[in-house]
């Protein structure tokens, strides 16, 4: 199971939104290949009835209370921009779906 | 005056600008002169603050002359590793992604230090995104190792390490996700120290690695990096995975460590990292230094026995999958819409084709393979062979820990399983490049303390020994090390950066 | 501008059987955002209610607003669901210029809340909604169209992303199938809808204003062969953003499907979007490549374990639920479950019930409000309780028409004052001089000149033609500009024509 194929690699650069080259996708492939079958070693783990760690620290309810604490600046948030018009941010058309 | 300012560590340097010995403005001066002359050629700074820290500087004079006295802290430069978020002042995480971003806050890391009246010098030079042992990572220049410069100064905090050793900075902020503190300040002979997970502040910090991610000390003394983990540590209520708990007194157990008396504190020594059967990929060097130094605990009085924790051995694969998988997700957000660069903008592509434009250019090879295999460990059939097996390894580790500490104070290993390697030696074998952080990632998946003390010299180049504690018992660390520290500094009658003058 | 072929709704249901689900999201009504303090008011100038966390700026950490995770629980609690124990939040990991970090933080497998149901009520006949889950997210950002022709996002040049929404806390009330409404399906939906909404107002955690987005709904809709033993193929209707249109939407749907499946092809398994001006439906991205959005625990939040007691707290200080509080007032005013039915839909339940506090008889009130306060409303097109009159004076109102103070008719014209804003009814009455005259000076006056200028009228009642009286009346309403009541009026002039 411990193998990637090319087609799997551009499948998930896609997935991640990286514009790889194929050349790239041709050395991923193969890097990516040997990391897998080092990492695939965790299924050599006897973990029945061992659950998952997610976060080291027991702790749990962490809240804050509701009180309206001061936003940025607009000009602040907007100059981070690579693109603003309208007080907004601008992107480039979408063709995607709204999730 | 003749004292060369840049070689003092903190310690003495607090005690010359207290007394009004010396001026901030003349210690940040000696350390910007520093930086102007050895930068080009050890690659440590990614951002030098200049003419802002002299004014911060100046200010701190003018507290003093004033009569306030701003703290024990005032008018100390210090150097941040670029992951940490500073107001203002550009901040990249070693990525071209961040070209041009000036934050508009502080990270709680910057804004304690700031507030201690520490003098900001720049940002230090990292592996992008944190990802790499070695700082070649880094998308705008490798870092040299001052030890020796074809070699690399460890990472990711190798412009930290660098910056500290070669005394372009008395001290610095590093990160340490899988060992990023630990690891090069083992390389260059420095004290790091990876505080317990959640014992300091992660807001501001650029993540890597969530569950993992924690930052902490560089310095070129025990004493040093527990002063500036006190700086910086304790709860935040910006981080939800801050602990509400009084820091232990970090300092006091340098001070205690460093009177050279271990007894009634027991030992272990991790069979897994470099014992019996386990020696696979170690210097012989750096196990002769740690044999010594393990023998240096012994006669101090402590109790060392071996101990095994045999989960260890699966610490890598596991780390492997959870770091890039966090990763995957963390660094989504680098999408060239709020901040960050933007490619391919130009009127032809659509949003996800800027994205993903941005984000290939943006982004260097180390981050991308990152970033698919931990889309890959998280996508829906893989989930649980991969992140969820790993998460449960994780849990195995954690219990080998809390077994071992039923038996032991602390535990102690190699830092790293070599000393410093030749530049471009790893960059094309990544499996290569993450053994180096073998030693260093039990510690890091189960969220324990962790400090790298220097324990010698192997080809002439510092070889680093790891004291590992329970969660919250960072205080044993800095006093396990400070002993050790002090016994041979004593042996040897200078301490062991001395010698990098001579290299 | 669909060609959608469609089948009559009546003959879908011979066929098919309809099974809904929806999802329904609600804004909660905290006062800071869900993960920071910026500010949830609606309305603002775009990005001024943004700070490093909110936008997902590097390096920025999330914080849980405990307010928002106690108006979940709430909710939970008033649906009938299990508070979980213990919970995480997760991330839901896709891209979308309108979310900040590159993921939704959302909760998967481990909701807060578990199970639960609703009942609704639709023509005397009880559907029961199964509840699957309740959690809590946080909502996306904002986004504007620029350059296209109808502002939306196909056809557009480019977008512009407002960030003040993004991070308002957001609950998301899941059901589970509801099969067996039949041709009702549309109606349960909305049913289902309205009362979700009822709800959340009741308890107060949200305005609940669909036109400003606080309530959003996404429809499910299949269709099986009746008798089946499997369900079919389900569509998601997405941003169904009015009652009206969640009706609509499962309408189109079932009129649509039942057009594909009748012609032998296939539902495709997708999400679609609704149309507010057609009340269609159109195809969106079907789910054969539908994301992977890699869910895994959010390692920046710590896990929520609801405390029992705190738990117990939040549920002995619910108050009364709709479904509870129109039981117990029908039981008081005495009415059927279709009339409830009526002030429910009319959304007088509240001001029937505030008017009956003031004093008003229960029919009085419900006769004023579903009469012609709700055709006055609906002339100028808001709601029941956007009218500028209290349920007090509502009240007021009919103590007057009760005391013989004025008569109906009166009582119209005195509304019609006080809806223009010329103060309560007894103001009203007094400055228009719209009081009944009972037999004073004035009226005695009135009726004897009526008698005085109409002898001819005069002897043709005399002579037996008692109808003609109704002469007299008018002349003497005519005179007191119909200040009198006309049953005094009429009596009076009796006593004086016949008996004099
Ligand atoms: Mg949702
Ligand atoms: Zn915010």
């Amino acid at each position: 199971m411990s193998s990637l194929s090319r087609a799997e690699v551009a499948h998930l650069a896609r997935l991640a939104r990286l514009a790889v080259t194929d050349e790239e996708l041709d050395r991923f492939a193969g890097q990516l290949d040997v990391v897998l079958a080092a990492v695939a070693r965790v299924g050599e783990a006897d973990v029945a009835d061992v659950p998952p760690t997610s976060h080291v620290v027991p702790l749990t309810n962490v809240f804050r209370p509701d009180e309206v604490t001061p936003s940025l600046p607009r000009d602040v948030v907007l100059a981070g921009a690579p693109a603003a018009e309208d007080d907004r941010f601008r992107v480039p058309r979408i063709l995607g779906e709204e999730q | 005056m003749s004292t060369d300012l840049t070689r003092l560590d903190v310690s003495a340097l607090t005690g010359l600008l207290t007394s009004g010995e010396v001026s901030a403005v003349e210690v940040t001066r000696a350390q910007l002169d520093r930086i102007a002359s050895d930068d080009a050629r050890l690659g440590a700074y990614l951002h030098v603050e200049g003419e802002a820290a002299l004014t911060a500087a100046a200010a701190v004079d003018r507290a003093r002359a004033g009569g306030a006295e701003p703290g024990p802290l005032a008018g100390v430069p210090i150097a941040l590793k670029d992951v940490i978020v500073t107001e203002g002042v550009p901040t990249t995480s070693g990525s071209r992604i961040l070209e041009g971003w000036r934050p508009p806050y502080d990270a709680t890391v910057a804004a304690r230090l700031k507030s201690a009246g520490t003098v900001l010098l720049g940002k230090t030079n990292m592996d992008e995104f944190a990802m790499g042992s070695s700082t070649e990572n880094s998308a705008f220049r490798p870092t040299r190792n001052p030890w020796d410069a074809d070699r690399v100064p460890g990472g990711s905090s190798g412009g930290s390490s660098a910056a500290v050793a070669g005394h372009l900075a008395p001290w610095a902020i590093g990160t340490d996700t899988g060992g990023s503190i630990r690891q090069p300040a083992a390389l260059t002979g420095l004290v790091g120290h990876k505080p317990t997970y959640g014992s300091v502040s992660r807001y501001g910090l650029i993540a890597f690695s969530s569950s993992l991610d924690q930052a902490g000390p560089m310095a070129r003394t025990v004493l040093d990096a527990a002063v500036l983990h006190e700086a910086i540590g304790g709860y935040d209520p910006r981080d939800s995975t801050s602990i509400d708990a009084p820091v232990p007194g970090l300092v006091a157990a340098a001070r205690d460590g460093a009177r050279g008396d271990l007894a009634g504190l027991t030992v272990g020594v991790v069979t897994e990292l470099g014992g019996d059967g386990h020696r696979d990929g170690y210097d012989d060097g750096v196990l002769a230094r740690f044999a010594e130094a393990v023998a240096v605990l012994t006669d101090l009085g402590a109790d060392v026995r071996p101990v095994s924790c045999p989960s260890f051995d699966l610490a890598l694969p596991a780390y492997y999958l959870i770091a890039p998988s966090e990763a995957s997700s963390n660094l989504a957000r680098f999408d060239g819409v709020r901040f960050g660069i933007r490619v391919g903008d130009d009127g032809t592509h659509d949003l996800d084709e800027v994205m993903a434009l941005t984000r290939e250019q943006g982004f260097g090879p180390e981050v991308k393979r990152r970033i698919i295999l931990g889309t890959y460990a998280l996508s829906s059939g893989y989930y649980e062979a991969y992140y969820g097996q790993a998460q449960k390894v994780r849990t195995l580790i954690t219990r080998d820990f809390t077994a071992a500490y039923a038996g032991v104070d602390v535990l102690v290993s190699p830092t790293s399983p070599t000393v410093a390697w030749p530049i471009g030696a790893r960059v094309e074998d990544p499996i290569a490049m993450y053994a180096a952080d073998l030693c260093t990632l039990p510690a890091s998946l189960a969220g324990v303390p962790a400090i790298s003390v220097p324990c010698g010299l192997s080809e002439g180049l510092p070889v680093g020994l790891q004291v590992m504690a329970p969660g919250l018992a960072d205080d044993r660390c800095y006093r396990v090390a400070a002993a050790l520290e002090a016994a041979q500094d004593a042996a040897r009658g200078h301490r062991l950066l001395d010698e990098l003058v001579a290299a | 501008m669909s060609t959608d072929r469609l089948v009559d709704l009546d003959e879908v249901i011979t066929r098919y059987e309809p099974v809904i689900g929806l999802e329904t999201h609600v804004e909660l009504g905290t006062a800071s955002k869900m993960f920071c303090g910026c500010s949830t008011t609606f309305g603002a100038e775009p990005n001024t209610q943004t700070c490093p966390v909110c936008l997902g700026l590097p390096g920025s950490l999330p914080v849980a607003n405990e307010a928002a995770v106690a108006a979940t629980i709430r909710i939970g609690l008033a649906l009938g669901s299990r508070i979980a124990p213990w919970c995480r939040f997760a991330r839901k990991n896709y891209f979308y210029p309108d979310i900040p970090k590159g993921f939704q933080t959302s909760q998967y497998d481990e909701p807060l809340c578990v199970g639960g149901h609703l009942d609704v009520e639709l023509d005397g006949e009880t559907f029961r909604v199964e509840i699957e889950r309740v959690h809590l997210e946080e909502d996306t950002g904002k986004n504007l169209h620029v350059g296209g022709s109808t502002g939306r996002i196909h056809g557009a040049d480019h977008s512009l992303v407002d960030y003040n929404r993004a991070g308002i806390p957001l609950v998301e009330i899941v059901t589970r199938p509801v099969p067996g409404a039949g041709a009702k399906a549309p109606e349960v939906a909305r049913a289902y809808v309205t009362e979700l909404r009822e709800i959340v107002q009741t308890l107060g955690v949200s305005d609940v204003r669909m036109e400003q987005g606080s309530l959003r709904c996404d429809v499910n809709l299949s269709l099986n062969p009746v008798g089946a033993a499997e369900w079919g193929t389900r569509t998601e209707t997405k941003n169904v953003n009015s009652l009206r249109s969640v009706e609509r939407a499962v309408r189109y749907e079932m009129r649509r499907q039942a057009a594909v499946l009748d012609g032998g092809g296939r539902v495709v398994q997708e999400t679609r979007h609704f149309h507010e001006d057609t009340g269609s439906t159109s195809s969106g991205r079907s789910k054969e490549e539908a994301t992977d959005y890699r869910y895994f625990p959010e390692p920046d939040l710590v896990p929520i374990a609801a405390d029992p007691a705190w738990v117990q707290q939040l549920t002995d200080a619910l108050p009364e639920l709709p479904a509870a509080r129109r039981a117990r007032l029908r039981e008081e005013w005495g009415i059927s479950a279709t009339e409830m039915q009526w002030l429910a839909n009319a959304g007088a339940l509240g001001l029937v019930e505030q008017t009956v506090a003031a004093g008003a008889s229960p029919a009085d009130a419900r006769k004023w409000w579903l009469g012609d306060l709700a055709r006055r409303a609906n002339e100028a097109g808001t709601e029941l309780g956007e009218l500028a009159i209290t349920p007090a004076q509502v009240a007021e109102l009919a103590g007057l028409v009760d005391a013989g103070t004025i008569n109906d008719k009166l009582a119209r014209q005195v509304l019609d004052g006080v809806l223009a804003g010329q103060g309560g009814p007894a103001e009203v009455v007094t400055a228009q001089g719209l009081a009944v005259l009972g037999e004073s000076d004035e009226l005695v006056a009135a009726v004897e000149a009526a008698i005085a200028g109409a002898p001819d009228v005069v002897q043709k009642v005399r002579g037996g033609k008692v109808q003609a009286l109704g002469a007299l009346v008018g002349a003497v309403m005519k005179t007191t500009r119909g200040t009198a009541d006309a049953g005094t009026v009429k009596r009076m002039l009796e006593e004086r024509v016949l008996n004099g």
